[in-house]
């Protein structure tokens, strides 16, 4: 079964009219992934519980009034689970199975989703290209020559491919938003402390949020239904309620105030991309929407101090791994400094050691202030030039990437150049903001493009009934990529 | 002009428990050095009077009562253990003597 | 030369909670290794920290009874280093904002009394434990997250004696606000010493060296002697003291080289994301200033002025909370101060020396003390059948009860005494004419008499009284 015309909300009727059951669906979503997956690469394991788990949903009874009861769903390889292995596409973490389930995946299997896999990502969540994973390189369905993006590349060609309907994503730096661009599919990464991070294994702890990435904006709304709220588990996660994401999704966007920051239309983004963007400034006026420009001038230092912070969170996140308690042990140790530095030095990629470098030398002595606290001070700057413009507008709109997806091999040799990519999104994390990313358009080769929907701290209502009202304006979102199942 | 000398780069691996071979060394140190000259822009933005933060989450005062509650999970733990002996996790001799 | 002595001291208590600092695994140690260990003390991936509020609040005790002024919004912070021990490879402590700054606390030594600096202190999670053979490290992990308090010294103290009068002044206070039991055999006290030297009048600080292995407050004492006098040697002969760690060797008493320390640590701290930052109300600290146990010194001078009781047995009576508590409870049931104070000093410590054992463990209660005292004031039982009741009473026996069972309570009613007295002194005509010959010990032979007769329980006091009143008569 491959997905290309189908919602949740049909496949959740014909489960509810019985004209399939949740074990033939799993049975034929797993069929499907087996047989496309070997052009995509989108998983690293499927589930041998899954079908199980789908019989014992079908024995329940689908419940009419649970949309993803009995709903075959992919899971990032960062988020860990009892069911299957959890890698974080690292050799550091080959074989290692979790003790205990992340609460997004206890909230999926309370509503009786069934996760039929885990999906590449550059490995522990670092990279835009899927192709820092020690396992696998993914390929993007809409151009195999191309990248997915990143790090949930998996995530998204999984469901740009009809392979499945949903997957759950993170987004630490555009980790959700620039895979979605890349794949012609929605992503969300939820505000800040929206979603437990708890199971999440961490890059950069107050940056890293859990989101769903799907075809459509309201099975995404679906998604972050199901996945969001307060954790006790997480005291970063957010005690505000969570409100029904698919309840105003069709309200329209007449009267709503949309900035388009002049700092994300510069040279440095494509032609395509930008016109892309411009006509759906056009598209949102025509709905009775006001779009104008607007300044955020502290974004262009977004990237650099993300990388200061992002990278130090990361080196001492990173610390446990270390070859004692779990994951990669190095079999030529003597003593137990190798230990340490045998099983880091030969468990971890480059780019988790380049990032790991970073890191612990922006916190070491003497450079904290200079490097660590001052990036700190500008992400305080940073969030100010939101606020600034929320005063005065409901959402901010604007490309979601530079470029849309490019050649497998061609940046990964670049770190600076690569690190570059993640402009338009980054700032979004150092704020802690909600942004969406979804299909504006196709640039030249056929390659999808993406506009990111800016909201208010815990507004993602506003950006999910704006991301409607366009999807429902336009066609982009139906087009497929010609691969799979057509 | 690189600002991190081989040797630091060396000092930040040590730090890391990373060991880097004799090509991994200059590509991590020129690596560092055009990082740092991308960070030196931000230490010429005026940052007089801004707070620094740390943590873009809304809670805070976020405590839990003291009541002890075991997972009981010794065994699964025990079991990804690389190596262990009567419920100890077992590792080569520690021959610092920074341990009492 | 002379020389001038900077001392430094950190000590760690261990906080008395039921679960961790950062996990709600159960804060005990003495179990099955690793038996009170969960997936975020191993730290495991995806697992986040979250904060037990009493540890907060005892740290907030401990600094307002050290009089330090509390961080109104606290954070944590990562310490990164890498260590079998420290499954995270950071321990989460506080190193910009400690739970409170610039405490004091009075010490005494030879008479003259100074106050001690506190800089700071701050609360943060312990390590587990490695055990080593001799190939092989073995580590357990369940005394890892237990929370500890560590509080650091300002560099007033002068001498070993300043140190160790410091600590004995630290373990008093703590033990008094009931946060930690601060017992250094049990670990639940440790202390890191640093010492220096430098010359009478000299601007700077002379070089550290830091001092191991220093299981007790005597230990602490000699150690520092020891260190004090090498490095005046040192210096003397033209040396230089080097940045270095020294172990203190039990056996001969002196102290020997560890290791020398190269370069300053680089331990990266930096705010813990994890954890959102805390704000400390000002009737947070109001309820716990409320709620704080009176200290050690305070209870002995109402002992002493208020209840007459001697400076000696206030001093044994505020040994530990426990005892002071108990003897508070036990003046609250109206016992007689002085003789309440007498029995805590003598038969129950003891008892608790006997069996080796803390007050909290045994079955004397105060109220059982109490009224044993009671029954001994107002004559009901002898102090020698006191004995008896004591005895009873650590048994977890009613005091009363076991009187009446025992048929103890003492003979002390004239209109019971007269007659048998008057039986005793009709059967015994001799003894009547030697006391008239003044022969005194014809009286000591009625009083036997009496006392045989009775059983034991006539009261000797009255006894006396009756019967010379009936000799004289
Ligand atoms: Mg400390
Ligand atoms: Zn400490």
């Amino acid at each position: 079964m491959n997905y290309f015309d189908k919602d949740l909300t049909s496949i959740h009727q014909q489960l509810v009219d019985k004209e399939i059951t949740a074990e033939e669906l799993t049975r034929q979503t797993l069929d499907n992934i087996k047989k496309q997956d070997q052009d995509i690469n989108a998983f690293l394991a499927l589930s041998e519980v899954a079908i199980d788990q789908a019989k014992k949903i079908d024995q329940q009874g689908i419940d009419s009034n649970n949309i993803l009861s009995g709903i075959p769903i992919a899971i990032k390889d960062n988020i860990v689970g009892t069911d299957l292995k959890t890698t974080a596409a690292s050799k550091m973490l080959e074989n290692f199975q979790s003790v205990y389930d992340a609460t997004v995946i206890n909230k999926l299997k309370n509503l009786n989703s069934v996760v039929v896999g885990k999906t590449n990502m550059d490995e522990f969540a670092m990279g835009g290209s899927t192709e820092t994973s020690y396992f696998k390189k993914t390929h993007n369905p809409w151009n195999l020559d191309r990248v997915p993006g990143g790090s949930s590349g998996g995530s998204a060609a999984a469901v740009a491919s009809g392979e499945v309907l949903a997957s759950l994503g993170s987004d630490t730096g555009g980790s959700i938003r620039q895979p979605a661009a890349f794949n012609g599919i929605v992503g969300m990464k939820p505000t800040y402390g929206r979603v437990s991070r708890w199971g999440l294994i961490a890059f950069a702890s107050s940056f890293d949020q859990i989101g769903p990435l799907t075809r459509s904006v309201y099975d995404n709304a679906v998604m972050l239904n199901a996945i969001s709220g307060l954790d006790d588990k997480d005291s970063t996660s957010s005690s505000k309620e969570v409100p029904n994401y698919t309840a105003g999704i069709n309200q329209g966007v007449k009267g709503l105030k949309i900035g388009i920051p002049k700092e994300y239309m510069t040279d440095g983004v494509s032609k395509d991309v930008k016109d892309a963007v411009l006509k759906a400034a056009d598209k949102y006026r025509e709905l009775g929407a006001t779009v104008e420009e607007v300044s955020l001038p502290n974004s262009k230092y977004g990237v650099t101090a993300y990388y200061i912070l992002a990278s130090s969170e990361a080196s001492s996140n990173l610390e446990r791994f270390d070859g004692i308690r779990y994951g990669y042990r190095t079999e030529n140790a003597n003593n137990l400094e190798d230990i340490y530095v045998k099983s880091r030095s030969e468990g971890f990629g480059s780019e988790i050691k380049r990032r790991i470098m970073f890191g612990t030398y922006s916190l070491s002595a003497g450079y904290f202030d200079a490097y660590f606290n001052q990036a700190a001070k500008i992400r305080t700057m940073i969030i100010n030039d939101f606020q600034n413009v929320f005063k005065s507008y409901d959402l901010i709109i604007a490309p979601t990437t530079p470029t849309t997806a490019f050649k497998i091999g061609e940046e990964i040799s670049d770190p600076v150049t690569m690190y570059m990519n993640d402009t338009l999104t980054i700032p979004v994390n150092m704020a802690g903001l909600p942004g969406m990313s979804i299909p504006v358009g196709f640039d030249n080769d056929n390659l999808p493009i993406g506009m990111q929907l800016i909201g208010k701290p815990f507004d993602e209502s506003t950006i999910y009934r704006a991301g409607y009202a366009f999807e429902q304006n336009t066609n982009f979102h139906k087009k497929t990529p010609e691969l799979g199942g057509h | 002009m690189n600002k991190v000398t081989k040797e630091e780069t060396q000092h930040v691996a040590n730090l890391s428990k990373l060991a880097l071979s004799d090509e991994e060394l200059p590509k991590f140190n020129d690596q560092l050095n055009s990082m740092l000259g991308l960070f030196d822009e931000l230490s010429e933005v005026n940052t007089n009077g801004i707070e620094p933060t740390f943590t873009v989450s809304d809670q805070i005062d976020i405590t839990r009562e003291d009541v002890a509650d075991n997972w009981n999970q010794k065994d699964a733990l025990l079991n990804n253990a690389p190596e262990s002996v009567d419920g100890l996790i077992r590792v080569p001799a520690i021959m610092d003597g920074s341990d009492e | 030369m002379n020389f001038e002595t900077t001392i430094g001291l950190e000590v760690h208590v261990e906080l008395k909670t039921k679960s961790k600092i950062f996990s709600p695994s159960p804060a005990e140690f003495g179990d099955d290794p690793n038996s009170n260990t969960n997936v975020i003390d191993w730290g495991y991936p995806g697992t986040l920290p979250t904060v037990n509020k009493k540890v907060i609040e005892n740290g907030l005790i401990a600094a307002l009874s050290l009089h330090a002024d509390v961080e109104r919004h606290p954070h944590f912070d990562r310490k990164n280093y890498f260590y079998p021990d420290n499954p995270k490879g950071y321990q989460v402590t506080q190193s910009a904002t400690p739970t409170a700054k610039n405490g004091w606390i009075e010490i005494e030594v030879e008479g003259q009394k100074k106050k001690i600096g506190i800089e700071e202190m701050h609360v943060e999670e312990d390590a587990g434990k490695n055990t080593h053979g001799n190939k092989f490290s073995y580590v357990d992990l369940n005394r890892q997250g237990t929370p500890l308090l560590e509080i650091v010294s300002k560099p007033d103290i002068a001498s070993p004696e300043e140190a160790y009068a410091y600590l004995e002044a630290l373990r008093e206070r703590i033990q008094f606000t009931g946060i930690s039991d601060v017992r250094m055999e049990e670990g639940s006290m440790r202390v890191d010493v640093n010492i220096s030297i430098h010359p009478i009048g000299s601007k700077t600080f002379g070089q550290k060296v830091e001092l191991k292995n220093l299981n007790s407050f005597n230990y602490v004492r000699k150690s520092l002697a020891y260190e004090e006098k090498r490095q005046e040697k040192v210096l003397l002969s033209g040396g230089k003291i080097q940045p270095e760690t020294r172990r203190f060797n039990e056996i001969n008493g002196t102290t020997e080289l560890m290791r020398v320390k190269e370069g300053k640590d680089d331990y990266r701290y930096f705010p813990e994301p994890d954890l959102p930052s805390l704000s400390i109300s000002d009737e947070w600290l109001e309820k716990l200033n409320q709620e704080m146990p009176e200290m050690p010194a305070n209870r002995r001078n109402r002992y002493v002025n208020d209840l007459g009781i001697t400076d000696y047995d206030a001093m044994v009576i505020t040994q530990t909370k426990e005892m002071s508590d108990f003897f508070d409870t036990m003046i609250k049931n109206n016992a007689d101060a002085k003789l309440s104070a007498n029995y805590l000093q003598g038969d129950v410590n003891a008892y608790l020396n006997d069996n080796q054992i803390k007050l909290e463990n045994t079955k004397i209660t105060p109220d059982a003390l109490a009224t044993m005292v009671n029954l001994i004031t107002d004559g009901t039982i002898s102090s020698k059948m006191a004995k008896k009741v004591f005895k009873a009473i650590t048994e977890g026996q009613d005091p009363k009860q076991y009187v009446e069972d025992n048929g103890l309570v003492q003979l002390s009613d004239p209109a019971k005494l007269q007659p048998i007295i008057d039986d005793i002194l009709n059967a015994n005509p001799q003894s009547i004419e030697d006391f008239k010959n003044g022969k005194d010990r014809a009286v000591g032979f009625l009083v036997g008499q009496i006392m045989k007769q009775t059983k034991g329980k006539a009261d000797p006091k009255v006894v006396n009284k009756l019967l010379m009143e009936s000799l004289n008569k």
